[in-house]
């Protein structure tokens, strides 16, 4: 991993340094009647790391599907560094693009080192007949696919769990194990599908590290979450998706501040907002609880929670 | 075994005292130890009153399967008492810490000892019963029958009062806080069936202590040996009582011996050295047609051998790549009807007569084009979709062979008729139909089979453990896993369940054309769904499930059992399918792993907590105990 990556884009982060890895134009997905992906266009360029944000059901995991060649979309194309991607999934992978899932699919009665050994089989040739004449050059090639399974290992903090068996795993690891599995196919684009969900604040830091040390070793990454600190933190720029179609995009701030944004997410105010009254009635409510609160508590640590991590006590997934 | 005395100190079984101990299912006494020493007084005397009872007769005629009638010359299901005898009288030695024994009993040992008595128990009283009722009543037993029951209810007994091993699913201060607090041990603990569990439970044995190198590789031959004697015992034992009386002390002993953890320390070794015991496990095998004197026995094993090398060539497309092919017996009538073909009988359509070695490579050949014409199309399909088209390409098998008879198409099989009168081999002149001296010993022409089969045995046993351990291997168990995460992480599935299929059928065609050869003929009967005895695909895919699947020892065992239990037991034909299917639902609902668990599949089925962490506690075990 450390040595030989496909990509040696420059790990300097902002947009467009390296040409486009990925360049998804005019995706459309229809079941049926139901249009899940609606004329989506996307580029990832090198050593970027891209958010694909929008609320539940909005289609991000099917155009994630799209692109990966696990469903092939109605209309449009997807390219990756400049050739047009096959819509069979182990083409995709050989070709330079990983993925994880949103619900894990690890190969759960797999050893952890097995697990990201069937990462490498797109990078490695041994076939039938050479595993049964067992030459020198299977045993090398064997070698060097532990080898580096063992260097991702370490990258992602693992090397003492390699004869666990993957189900046995905490959940935390076991994203974790997803990410080193699909990183063992040397990608140059790394699609996360909610790396974070379900996990603990300490967790969700160290998975942003994990990220941000994975661009650094040249992989662009496109990432699906729903938390919205760890895309803003993470992301260099971000793509709203809102019933399959995307809306804006553009650097963190600039979609923080999008109001068509705000409103996908927590839905347009009546005309003439009756519940405003009753809102401000409820904060200044809790502010004077609050204040009450910090009095009796001293006052030394009891400031109001952030926003972001009431958001995060919130959810449950 | 016997060389590892001196050398083994044992650590962790010098005190048999400790919390480890939890109040006997029986208490002879309401003190603890009271009802220890009694209950070993027991087994002990037990013990040995057992082994003396095989030396005086228990029946008076020889009509009795077995000949139990002489003084002095335990025969047929004496023999099984008088080892159940000895193995108790060792283990009880281990139990109380004598030096030299010890390494007997690794893991539990109160369980183990309570599974053998046990074992005694039943298999003794089945004896007596058998007499009672096959020669008319209880006056045909000699004092010998009768010593013999006591004796072995005399050391049931007693192990029921010894103290349980900690079972590995309670709390480890509970029991030892039971035994202490409690003046009257055993009055709450619930209902006998439970106290009985908690008896057999045993806790794994600890870390073994380093042997040297040529004591381990004794221990790997000397275990071999042993399962040679088991097997060729088995195979001996008449049908009826004396074989019963086998299946019922080996049900209890062989888990006996697992409580006492020696299977642990023994798949230990093995995976430290494993060309040593693939090599003593081929030499054993090598050397059963030479132990063998009856030509009905080598015909058996030949069989089984056929028989346990196709489940393994399954194994590989059930276990490996999971593909639930229900008609993989085609795949062995394939090659056997090829083989039959070019091989010089006299009512081939073809009438040609090619070497044995080209048989076998056409026979491969055409399998493999039948595996690859079948598994094309039905390949895209998953799960109960595949496995009733594979079952209906089998049916198609046979029933297009039965057609091919000249009168509904091309007289190819002759029809129902098959082809009969296949030539025995002759390979570099050496006549496989003749009787032939090796090293003084008598090998018949079954025996002259049995050794072709086992080469046979042998490649498909390379092939198998070679692709598992592999990146076609890892490929294959991670499209069983998750079809969909295994193509994202860029493997081809199709084409790699192609291969899969395609070389499962190959190594069943190449298996088909020595069956040919054994067996004289082909008939399209023998290669149905179901049928009551094997090979057919249903008992094949028991044989896997039964051993364990994707394993190599597995499918062996399991093949071994479901051939030897309906050869043997006759008597019970009517009812076969109905206990096969009984025993499947039970072993699914205690033992889903199968007999033999692969390692992966133990940690699967069971809390990781009863195993302990992989790296731990058992540094030496290796993926598969195979």
């Amino acid at each position: 991993m450390t040595t030989t990556t496909t990509t040696p884009g420059t790990p300097a982060p902002g947009t467009g340094s390296g040409g486009a890895v990925l360049d998804a134009s005019g995706v459309t997905m229809r079941f049926g009647g139901l249009t899940a992906v609606r004329d989506v266009n996307l580029d990832v360029h090198a050593g970027e790391i891209v958010g694909l944000i929008g609320p539940n059901g909005a289609g991000k995991t099917t155009f994630f599907n799209c692109l990966t060649g696990l469903y092939i979309p109605t209309e449009g194309t997807v390219r990756y560094r400049g050739t047009v991607l096959p819509h069979r999934s182990h083409l995709v992978t050989q070709a330079g693009i990983a993925r994880t899932f949103q619900n894990i699919r690890l190969f759960a009665n797999m050893t952890v080192l097995e697990n990201v050994l069937v990462g490498r089989h797109t990078r490695t040739h041994e076939g039938l007949f050479s595993a049964l004449v067992r030459g020198p050059r299977f045993r090398r090639a064997e070698r060097e696919s532990e080898e580096r399974a063992m260097d991702l290992l370490r990258f992602t903090g693992l090397e003492t769990k390699r004869e666990h068996l993957a189900r046995n795993l905490p959940y935390g690891e076991q994203r974790k194990l997803e990410i080193a599995r699909a990183l063992a196919s040397e990608p140059g684009l790394l699609l996360l599908d909610e790396p974070t969900a379900g996990m603990t604040a300490v967790e969700t830091t160290a998975t942003r590290e994990l990220v941000l040390a994975i661009r650094a070793q040249g992989t662009a990454v496109l990432v699906i979450e729903h938390d919205m600190r760890f895309i803003f933190n993470l992301c260099d720029r971000v793509a709203v998706l809102v019933r399959g179609e995307k809306l804006v995009e553009g650097t963190p701030e600039t979609v923080q501040r999008d109001e068509r944004v705000v409103a996908a997410y927590l839905g347009t105010p009546f005309e003439g907002e009756p519940g405003q009254a009753e809102a401000a009635e409820v904060q200044a409510a809790e502010e004077a609880e609050a204040a009450a609160h910090r009095d009796t508590a001293g006052g030394a640590d009891a400031h109001p929670p952030d926003p972001a991590d009431r958001r995060q006590e919130g959810r449950t997934d | 075994m016997t060389t590892q005395h001196t050398t083994t100190p044992a650590p962790g079984t010098a005190d048999t005292t400790t919390a480890t101990a939890g109040p006997p299912p029986l208490p002879l006494s309401p003190d603890p130890h009271t009802s220890r020493t009694l209950g070993r007084i027991l087994v002990g005397t037990g013990a040995l009153t057992a082994f003396a009872s095989t030396m005086l007769p228990w029946t008076w005629t020889s009509a009795f399967p077995g000949n139990l009638t002489i003084a002095m010359y335990p025969a047929g299901l004496q023999l099984l008492t008088l080892t159940a005898a000895v193995l108790t009288a060792a283990m009880l030695l281990a139990t109380a810490g004598v030096r030299g024994l010890r390494w007997l009993t690794p893991g539990g040992r109160h369980s183990a000892l309570l599974l053998l008595t046990l074992g005694n128990l039943a298999a003794t009283w089945y004896t007596a019963a058998a007499i009672a009722v096959e020669l008319g009543g209880v006056v045909n037993f000699e004092p010998g029958m009768w010593i013999a029951a006591a004796g072995t209810l005399l050391a049931a007994v007693g192990a029921l009062a010894l103290p349980t091993d900690l079972p590995a699913d309670l709390p480890a201060g509970l029991p030892a806080d039971a035994d202490a607090d409690r003046p009257a041990p055993g009055t709450r603990q619930g209902p006998p069936w439970q106290r009985l569990r908690r008896a057999v439970a045993a806790p794994p044995p600890g870390p073994a202590a380093p042997l040297p190198g040529w004591a381990e590789i004794l221990v790997i031959c000397a275990a071999c040996a042993a399962g040679l004697y088991v097997f060729a015992y088995g195979i001996e034992a008449e049908g009826g009582p004396p074989f019963i009386g086998f299946l019922i002390l080996a049900a209890f002993a062989f888990p006996a011996l697992g409580r006492a953890g020696l299977p642990r320390r023994l798949s230990a070794l093995t995976v430290a050295h494993r060309t040593v015991t693939l090599a003593a496990t081929f030499a054993a095998a090598l050397l059963f047609p030479i132990t063998q004197s009856n030509e009905a026995y080598t015909n058996i094993a030949v069989s089984v051998l056929i028989f346990a090398t196709v489940a393994l060539g399954l194994n590989m497309v059930v276990g490996l790549a999971g593909i639930l092919d229900l008609g993989y017996v085609a795949f062995l009538g394939v090659g056997a009807y090829t083989a039959a073909l070019v091989s010089g009988a006299e009512t081939s359509s073809l009438g040609i007569h090619v070497p044995f070695w080209a048989a076998v490579l056409i026979g491969a050949a055409v399998a493999l084009v039948f595996g690859l014409f079948i598994g094309f199309p039905s390949l895209r399909l998953h799960g109960d979709y595949l496995a009733i088209v594979t079952l209906g390409f089998g049916e198609i098998f046979r029933i297009s062979v039965q057609n091919l008879d000249g009168d509904s198409g091309p007289n190819i099989t002759n029809g129902p008729n098959g082809i009969p009168n296949i030539p025995d081999l002759k390979i570099f002149g050496f006549d496989l139909g003749q009787p032939h001296t090796v090293l003084g010993f008598e090998v018949g022409r079954f025996g002259n089979y049995y050794l072709l089969m086992l080469l046979f045995t042998a490649i498909v046993v390379t092939v198998f453990r070679r692709s598992d351990n592999s990146r076609i291997g890892r490929a294959w168990i991670a499209i069983r896993e998750d079809e969909t995460a295994a193509r994202a992480m860029g493997v081809n599935a199709f084409r790699l369940k192609l291969m899969a299929f395609a070389l499962g059928a190959t190594l069943a065609g190449m298996a088909g054309t020595v069956l040919a050869h054994v067996e004289f003929s082909v008939t399209p009967e023998s290669y149905k769904f179901v049928h009551t005895a094997p090979p057919n695909s249903a008992f094949l895919l028991i044989a896997v499930i039964l051993g364990g699947m994707g394993t190599v020892s597995g499918p062996l065992i399991g093949a071994a059992l479901l051939y030897l239990i309906p050869a043997k037991l006759q008597f019970m034909a009517d009812y076969q399918l109905l206990l096969f299917g009984i025993a499947l639902v039970l072993l699914m609902r205690f033992r889903p792993e199968g007999l033999i668990a692969d390692r992966r599949k133990q940690l699967e089925f069971h809390e990781p907590e009863q195993l302990g962490t992989p790296t731990a506690a058992a540094p030496g075990l290796g993926k598969t105990e195979a």
